[in-house]
């Protein structure tokens, strides 16, 4: 057995995948306290650093999605007041939670993700970007997904399918965030490969990471997979392992570990992928702070290997330790 | 380790529950929007969102004394469950405010209920079959979507005008109902001040409205929950009492009207209390609906209603008793904040924006200029908070420019640093899409006009004020059932 804990569960924040994160940390918390850990759990907020300090707990189990506990800041607080945590570090968090620059680092790397460019608030203002909204369309064409570069749910993704349609979508993402992120909109499947390490509560022992089976989201009626469906049960029914050609499986799961990889993370991640009808698979986007709800992807595709809900909660625990 | 666990796999959390849960919770949505609206409940915020009335204006002194009073003298009665249609001191009540809005009821035909919401629950209840039609405005009231949705109605949404729901298009749209053998159970309406339109529905088309219904023995849900709320003009009749005139009951009550009232923003939401006056065999049907439901409502806030009205002079002097005067006091209030409002829309959105001029009641509906979701103005806005145009359609879709402000529930200041706050996005906004927008009509001159320096309206919008949409119920139809299928193997 492993040795009990004092594991502050952090929830909630100002993110406005709030609700979604709070049912996550509820069942991070009853999975910790099962395990045997003792539990505490924090809604950050002005009190944080000193209920941190107070509390010197062993751990922080993030359970946070969206803002600041995504995007290394919450991480790097962390770090500068001695407190392990769960999950990437602030420089993994930010390249995965900065949606063109993990892009622009696929790209580079040559891991296939949809065309795309990336424009700033401050370049509409200053720069005369509106001018390149052409070049944007001859080398993009329609129709396009405009998204806050930042925002972890489909929260302020826009469509955009011609270009009368365009500026209202870049200027509706930008609500979200000061940057977007301009995409070719890639029809196919969705699909999604959490990556785990091998380091268990037991066993701290360093390794390869580890591909879930791959989960497929298929959306009931909707023409895109939209908020709502995403987190409410019923709305959208998820397979896993995905039914896919074997070869299919694979190089999913061989991009997802090449993504995780590349963009360095730590301790588990969810790397969401399109699978376009010609049969090519691209790489969307790398999320450090995946959902952990009923309704979640990770912990269905641990379910699928075999990995219960507690197990799982154990072993991004241990990554805490293994950093 | 539990090794059953490792040999077979239990089905995940999220099948499970899939496998158990009925189709209605397909229809059963929440949304984004509600997500960045808790994000909006900080005291920081100005929320211009809710619906609330003030209910700062209720003397403590007078709730403390009517709680007393309940307790001294009924408290076993309080304690104990009550009739499901109501206490008979309730109803009384309920028949005196009703009398103040004109309108007579027969105390036999009315059932209290928790809150006007239940109202709206129970005759879905007891009219809806999932697939029925339900007529409604476009806008319409942000909390009926989840019930309409609930009890898997189609809705098909009407838009209305600065005279409420056009009654030809009505015409129109219960004919091509009827082409395609679809027949609408009820049409939904709020005549008085209209949430969120802030409209009212002229005397004209409240007794067309009558006579359609009467004409095609359709039912009409009144909703009117802020009658007595007018800040100016003359009150107009019920549907209730213009139907009534015609009808047929014995009672004098109307054949087609299902009137709901509530208690909720003449004295406080927070009893929950509403009612309904209805047919007697409508009212038989929400009243069984109703056991099912909650057996019966409050009697703890039922009993503070009856001593309210008892202590503000029911009995003592029926011209002008003192809970009249309190909903005066509410009216002053209101209709200053109401204009306190109006003039910070001509400041800060002055040029910009177009919006209603409600009579009464507690909203204004504003529609941006241009091509701005309101949702995303939301998420931009810092600091104050209101209802995105789109929680009022049933598609989640149109609307997307449109917000909803309640004057009632803050005071002046704060409404006037509010709308002041959203003018300041607005503005963000209008900008960037300006400078978006601007350059390229320059460019692209092959297929727009020279004057596009303003945004062009979006498709959807540009389409005149009496439109009809429709949307389709949601089936738990074809990939995900195959999907799930496939799973189960």
């Amino acid at each position: 057995m492993s040795t009990a804990r004092k594991v502050a569960v952090l929830k909630g924040g100002g993110s406005l995948e709030r609700t979604v994160s709070l049912r996550s940390g509820a069942r991070v918390q009853q999975a910790l306290s099962r395990l045997g850990h003792e539990v505490i759990a924090i809604d950050p907020g002005q009190e944080l650093v000193a209920q941190l300090h107070e509390a010197k707990p062993d751990a922080a189990f993030l359970a946070l999605h969206g803002g600041d506990g995504e995007d290394g800041t919450v991480q790097g607080l962390l770090e500068l007041i001695g407190v392990p945590y769960t999950g990437s570090g602030p420089a993994a968090c930010m390249r995965c939670t900065d949606k063109a620059l993990a892009k622009y680092l696929m790209r580079e790397a040559g891991i296939p993700t949809p065309d795309f460019t990336a424009i700033r608030e401050s370049a509409i203002r200053q720069l005369g970007v509106s001018a390149a909204l052409g070049d944007i369309e001859r080398l993009l064409g329609f129709p396009l997904v405009v998204k806050p570069a930042s925002q972890g749910s489909a929260l302020g993704v826009k469509f955009a399918r011609s270009s009368d349609e365009l500026p209202g979508a870049i200027v509706g993402a930008l609500s979200y965030d000061r940057k977007a992120v301009i995409e070719r909109y890639v029809k196919g499947r969705d699909l999604a490969v959490s990556v785990l390490d091998p380091a268990t509560e037991l066993n701290l022992a360093s390794g390869p990471p580890l591909a879930l089976p791959v989960v497929e989201a298929i959306p009931r009626e909707e023409e895109f997979y939209n908020y709502e469906s995403r987190y409410e049960i019923g709305m959208t029914t998820f397979v896993c392992p995905a039914e896919l050609p074997e070869e299919t499986t694979a190089r999913a799961q061989q991009l997802a570990l090449e993504t995780y990889k590349l963009l360095g993370c730590h301790g588990v991640a969810r790397v969401d992928l399109m699978l376009d009808d010609a049969g090519t698979l691209s790489v969307l986007e790398t999320n450090v702070g995946p959902g952990l709800t009923e309704t979640s992807l990770l912990p269905l595709a641990a379910d699928a290997a075999g990995i219960g809900f507690e197990e799982l909660v154990g072993r991004i625990l241990a990554s805490a330790f293994t950093r | 380790m539990d090794d059953r666990r490792r040999t077979r796999p239990q089905a995940h959390e999220l099948a499970r529950y899939e496998a158990l849960f009925a189709a209605r919770t397909r229809s059963m949505k929440s949304s984004a929007m509600r997500e960045m609206m808790a994000l909006t409940e900080r005291p920081d915020v100005i929320s211009l969102a809710g619906g609330l009335p003030d209910t700062s204006t209720f003397a403590p002194e007078l709730y403390a004394q009517l709680m007393a009073q309940v307790a001294s003298s009924s408290t076993a009665k309080a304690l104990q469950y009550g009739p499901t249609e109501g206490m008979a001191a309730t109803v009384g009540c309920i028949v005196d405010v009703m009398a103040a809005e004109g309108t007579q009821v027969d105390p036999s035909e009315v059932i209290v209920t928790t809150g006007g919401q239940q109202v709206i629950d129970l005759v879905c209840k007891a009219l809806i079959d999932p697939g029925d039609v339900i007529i409604a405005e476009a806008p319409t009231y942000p909390g009926a979507v989840p019930t309409f949705g609930a009890y898997q109605a189609q809705v098909v949404q009407i838009e209305i005008d600065e005279d409420g729901m056009p009654i030809d298009e009505l015409e129109a749209t219960l004919d091509r109902l009827q082409r395609e053998g679809r027949r609408p159970k009820f049409i939904y309406t709020i005549p008085n001040f209209q949430n969120p339109g802030g409209v009212t529905m002229s005397l004209a088309r409240r007794r067309r409205l009558v006579e359609v219904a009467r004409e095609r023995e359709l039912l009409v849900l009144e909703d009117n929950p802020y009658g007595l709320l007018r800040y100016e003009g003359e009150p107009l009749p019920t549907l209730y009492s213009l139907d009534a005139k015609n009808g047929s009951q014995p009672s004098g009550g109307s054949d087609l009207v299902v009137y709901l009232g509530t208690f909720s923003k003449i004295i406080s939401p927070g009893l929950r209390l509403g009612w309904s006056v209805a047919p007697r065999p409508v009212l038989e049907k929400l009243n069984l609906g109703k056991q099912g439901s909650d057996l019966c409502s409050s009697p703890v806030t039922q009993m503070f209603v009856a001593a309210y009205f008892a202590e503000m002079g029911r009995e003592s002097d029926p011209s002008q008793p003192e809970w009249v005067e309190y909903v005066e006091r509410l009216r002053l209030l209101y209709r200053r904040r109401r204009d306190v409002m109006l003039e910070a829309l001509e400041e800060h959105f002055g040029g910009r924006a177009s919006w209603t001029r409600p009579q009464g009641g507690l909203f204004i509906w504003a529609t941006l200029d241009g091509n701005v979701d309101t949702t995303d103005l939301l998420a931009r806005s810092e600091g104050v908070a209101f209802v995105p145009g789109r929680a009022a359609y049933i598609d989640g879709q149109r609307g997307s420019s449109s917000m909803r402000l309640n004057f009632a529930g803050v005071p002046d200041d704060d409404i006037r640093e509010g709308i002041r706050r959203i003018g300041k996005i607005m503005g963000g906004d209008t900008g960037l899409l300006g400078s978006l927008m601007g350059t390229r009509s320059t460019q692209s001159t092959e297929t727009q006009p020279p004057t596009t320096a303003t945004p062009a309206p979006p498709p959807d919008e540009s389409t005149p004020l009496a439109d009809v949409l429709e949307l389709p119920r949601r089936e738990g139809s074809n990939p995900a059932h195959k999907a799930r299928r496939q799973r189960d193997r």
